[in-house]
């Protein structure tokens, strides 16, 4: 709870602030917080995953981003009502929704009586892994992670055509060293 | 920041003990938390954090972007290959079975194989990123 509070103060400040390099900071301190929820709930796979990903790498490539492009955020050029009334209605739907959902952590949950079970038992037999989580990923869904990493394959070659592939064809000024 | 000897040194402490819990997250994978993925952004991490502290050529010297640009396909060449190997060994696509004496060990090795694919990956592709970031220039 006290969590989730601190959550709740660090999106009002993004939300208020206009100084950018505040706004990622405030970003690497809410993926920390978020990666203690994940802790609290016995997710710690997803803590570590959030805390190096969210907080750490995606903190840095941020600023790397911020040293490109100005770090003061434009006065918008609207008015916030319609985001406002969108935002809104979209989260009293989610909370509406989430009334219907089995309460938190118990055994018989839908989720819960499909194949978890099957893994359960079965995957030390299976595999000789003791960890659940490795050989589910690993092993049963091994093609939902081959498509993950495809995702990730996807992302590198992206930011490599979008941005290396330019410098290529138009050779600007460009600076052998990053000074700091 | 290139001069600072507080963050150099720091740095020199820090780093060998990234790259070792590296490893542990990855290889120690199949029983405590953590495995390819968190030990690919981990191994990334690394490198960003001794370019930050050591500059971009520094880092470039030990971990060359050649290297890296090859990585990113790489790991998912690895992984797709042993679903391919698993197909050729007589199995379903992905299914590890048949890499070893019998089917549980071959899982065993199947997970492992996959695992550093996606370590390559996801390292390759975090540190391509830093770097095309970074190198760019304003």
């Amino acid at each position: 709870m006290v969590l989730l509070t601190l959550m709740a103060a660090i999106t009002v400040g993004v939300v208020r602030l206009r100084n950018l390099f505040a706004v990622v900071v405030l970003g690497g301190i809410y993926s920390f917080l978020m990666a203690s929820v994940m802790i609290v709930l016995d997710a710690v796979d997803v803590a570590m995953t959030e805390a190096s990903v969210g907080a750490g790498v995606s903190t840095v490539l941020m600023l790397g981003t911020l040293y490109l492009t100005k770090t003061e955020e434009t006065r918008p050029a609207h008015t916030p009502l319609l985001p406002l009334v969108v935002a809104g209605i979209t989260g009293i739907a989610l909370v509406y929704g989430s009334f219907a959902l089995p309460p938190f952590g118990v055994a018989d949950a839908p989720i819960h009586m499909h194949v978890a079970p099957y893994y359960l038992e079965n995957s030390l037999r299976d595999t000789l892994v003791p960890n659940v989580v490795t050989s589910v990923l690993a092993s049963y869904r091994g093609y939902d992670t081959l498509g993950e990493t495809a995702v990730i394959f996807t992302a590198g070659i992206a930011v490599l055509m979008l941005l290396k592939g330019r410098r290529d064809v138009k050779p600007g000024p460009k600076r052998k060293r990053v000074r700091r | 920041m290139r001069l600072d000897i507080v963050f150099r040194v720091a740095a020199k402490m820090f780093i060998p003990f990234i790259l070792v819990f590296a490893l542990y997250v990855q290889f120690h994978g199949d029983f405590g938390p953590g495995g390819g993925f968190q030990a690919g952004v981990m191994a990334g991490a690394m490198v960003i954090f001794y370019a930050i502290i050591f500059g971009l050529e520094a880092a470039q010297r030990i971990v060359p972007p050649r290297v890296v640009e090859l990585m990113v396909p790489a790991g998912v060449a690895i992984y797709a290959g042993v679903g391919v190997a698993s197909m050729l060994l007589g199995e379903n696509f992905l299914n590890y079975s048949p890499f070893a004496h019998d089917p549980a060990h071959g899982q065993e090795y199947g997970i492992l194989l996959v695992e550093a694919g996606v370590f390559v990956t996801v390292s390759g592709t975090m540190t391509v990123i830093f770097y095309t970031f970074v190198g760019r220039g304003r």
